[in-house]
């Protein structure tokens, strides 16, 4: 085989401007996949970490029923305060949950005494939201980057709207459970910056104000929002919790609780297997780029070497070598490709990662630095595939030279 | 893997030709390249078959050597009826008992003169390296191209070219070696010096050498001559007398 390897090499270089061009081409294939990858990849791995880190969290958990209504925010799809302990008791246990918040989701009316205007809020508790959503303090703009009773965080365009600053006094009015209203003043702490998606634009208060406003006796929550230590477990963990939660059913035997991980909950996921099916076609668009070129050079290779495969034919080069003999040509240009090509991109790639060239705006969000990075797995994803279609192109041709009848092409001119 | 050999062959012929014609089919029309041609070669022979453009002399080469098959009559060579052989059998007797010289030398470009000699070994035959490398030598140094061992085929003459060509062929120790016009695109000069090389190899060795040729200028050279004309055996000349075909 090593010997097989070494004429093949040596024929490569035969033509050295034909290999060059085609390596080439396979090169540019490879990087411009790693860079679409990489930053596509990264594009994706930042906003589903903006929209988990920053709002929902990796899954929620809620009162069955509870999401199929989440627009209108409904009370009376809250989890009451036996439901909740159970539910703490088994999320306690469950050793994949880095942290954990209870949210009062309510909507209500917000006033500055002057103007008043529609607001979606968040009750909770300020140290167990920011272990959760770890973004969050870095989304307050202006003000202090805590949350005590008594205040409230509200998002930026309602500030602007309503032209309300830091140390302001505003009035949430809501409308409890009971259909009656109540309202509480609360002082502006802070400005949050919006973000894209599903809770983006709600303001926070404190999860005992929330329940002062909505007049509950009782603690209830209307959802729970988890993090685990792992990002790579969301689906594995989803499933998990789901069957542990399954177990647990109201009066009339129906399950008391539903799981949704960041997938069902954000519209984002939907953008993000677009990135993916978009990096399939990519791949497949440097496939059918490998397979022509190496197909082109392969078959012009064969017609040229005509005689001289009759020569080693007649000379008693059984099929089999000849065959390997043009298959492992297609498979030194496919590597050399596809080894020049990681290496060039991998240099683009850590230029752009240090330069931070690569900025984006994204829905309110203006000058995002993207950071490419390159997984290891997807540089051998790419090389496997340039390698395998390098093989899979050279075989026709292969085959066609092993197929020779020596004498006739001995005979060729 | 097993080769047929013949019944009823002579081991003392390495190859015996038993009425064997060969038609090739050009459209509608039937060429018949040979016509009933028998005859024997005994080992160590010299022998060329030599007839005009077109008498079957390339033919009956390609037959000798396994690269096509008669479509009448009986061929054996080496003992091996090779009528009976596929594609694989054939290829692996060629590698196995056949040398071939070409006029056109046919070396591979992209290797040196001693890789083109040391092919048939590593490729054909697996010899190890170092017996490889021993063999290899010892026919460059035959041949006397042993300086030029490391330089590429367009880097020598054409009478170096065969030369190598020769020793590409004798390397793997075959029994019989075929030469198809192997002076045809040499001086006078060289042309000697190649047959007279074939013929010392053949004298060190005792290889059979069949060769065919036009060439008037080294008819003469072989023992025993064959002659051909629209694809019939009409003379047998053996050094020193002459014997009808």
């Amino acid at each position: 085989m090593g010997n097989l390897f070494k004429i093949a090499v040596r024929n490569l270089f035969r033509y050295k401007r034909r290999t060059l061009l085609t390596v080439s081409l396979i090169a540019i294939g490879v990087i411009f996949v790693l860079g679409y990858v990489s930053i596509a990849g990264s594009f994706k791995n930042m906003m589903i970490g903006q929209i988990t880190d920053s709002m929902i969290g990796h899954l929620q958990v809620h009162r069955k029923g509870y999401v199929a209504s989440i627009e209108n925010l409904p009370l009376n799809m809250n989890l009451k305060s036996p439901a909740f302990k159970k539910l703490e008791g088994i999320l306690n246990q469950q050793p994949e949950i880095e942290a954990y918040s209870p949210r009062i989701k309510f909507g209500g009316m917000f006033s500055t005494f002057v103007e008043t205007t529609n607001i979606r809020l968040n009750g909770v508790y300020p140290e167990k939201e920011i272990k959760t959503i770890p973004l969050l303090p870095s989304r307050i703009a202006e003000g202090d980057k805590t949350l005590k009773k008594g205040e409230i965080l509200i998002p930026e365009l309602l500030a602007r709207g309503m032209k309300v600053k830091i140390g302001d006094m505003i009035v949430i009015v809501a409308t409890n459970q009971d259909g009656s209203v109540n309202g509480k003043q609360f002082k502006v702490a802070g400005i949050l910056e919006s973000a894209t998606g599903p809770g983006g634009r709600d303001g926070y208060v404190h999860i005992e104000d929330a329940m002062e406003v909505l007049r509950m006796e009782e603690f209830e929550i209307s959802e729970v929002a988890i993090r685990l230590k792992e990002f790579g477990q969301v689906e594995a963990f989803t499933r998990k919790l789901d069957h542990l939660l399954s177990g647990e059913v109201n009066k009339q035997g129906k399950p008391v609780f539903e799981v949704h991980s960041w997938q069902q909950l954000s519209p984002f996921y939907n953008i993000a297997r677009m990135i993916d099916m978009m990096t399939i076609f990519i791949q497949l668009m440097l496939i059918a780029v490998v397979l022509i070129s190496i197909m082109n050079v392969m078959i012009m290779a064969v017609y040229e070497r005509i005689r001289e495969i009759g020569t080693i034919a007649a000379i008693g080069t059984l099929p089999t070598k000849i065959r390997s003999m043009f298959i492992l040509e297609g498979l030194c240009l496919g590597v050399i490709g596809a080894m020049i090509g990681n290496i060039v991109g991998a240099v683009i790639i850590f230029i752009l990662n240090v330069s931070g060239w690569v900025t984006f705006d994204f829905g309110r969000q203006k000058g995002l630095v993207l950071s490419p990075t390159l997984d290891p797995m997807n540089m051998l994803v790419i090389s496997a595939i340039v390698i395998i279609v390098s093989v899979a192109a050279s075989l026709q041709p292969a085959l066609k030279a092993s197929r020779m009848e020596p004498i006739k092409a001995l005979r060729h001119v | 893997m097993s080769l047929i050999v013949a019944e009823n062959v002579s081991k003392d012929y390495q190859v015996v030709a038993t009425r064997v014609s060969k038609e090739y089919q050009t459209g509608e029309i039937v060429v018949r390249a040979l016509r009933d041609v028998s005859f024997e070669i005994q080992p160590a022979s010299f022998v060329s078959f030599v007839g005009p453009s077109g008498s079957g002399k390339t033919t009956l080469l390609n037959l000798i050597g396994c690269l096509d098959k008669p479509t009448e009559g009986k061929l054996t060579v080496v003992g091996t009826d090779v009528l009976k052989l596929d594609r694989h059998e054939s290829a692996r007797f060629r590698g196995e008992h056949l040398g071939f010289i070409f006029q056109d030398f046919n070396l591979i470009p992209v290797l040196t003169v001693f890789e083109n000699i040391e092919y048939p070994l590593i490729i054909v035959k697996n010899t190890p390296a170092a017996e490889r490398k021993k063999r290899v030598m010892a026919v460059l140094e035959a041949v006397g191209m042993a300086d030029q061992k490391d330089k590429y085929p367009d880097q020598i003459s054409g009478g170096q070219k065969q030369r190598v060509a020769v020793a590409r062929a004798l390397v793997s120790d075959p029994k019989l070696i075929l030469a198809d016009e192997p002076t045809a695109n040499l001086d006078s000069k060289t042309a000697y010096t190649i047959i007279n090389l074939m013929k010392k190899m053949r004298d060190e060795l005792k290889s059979t050498f069949i060769f065919s040729t036009h060439d008037q200028r080294i008819v003469g050279e072989a023992e025993i001559i064959y002659s051909l004309s629209d694809g019939e055996l009409v003379d047998k000349q053996v050094k020193g007398g002459k014997q009808n075909g």
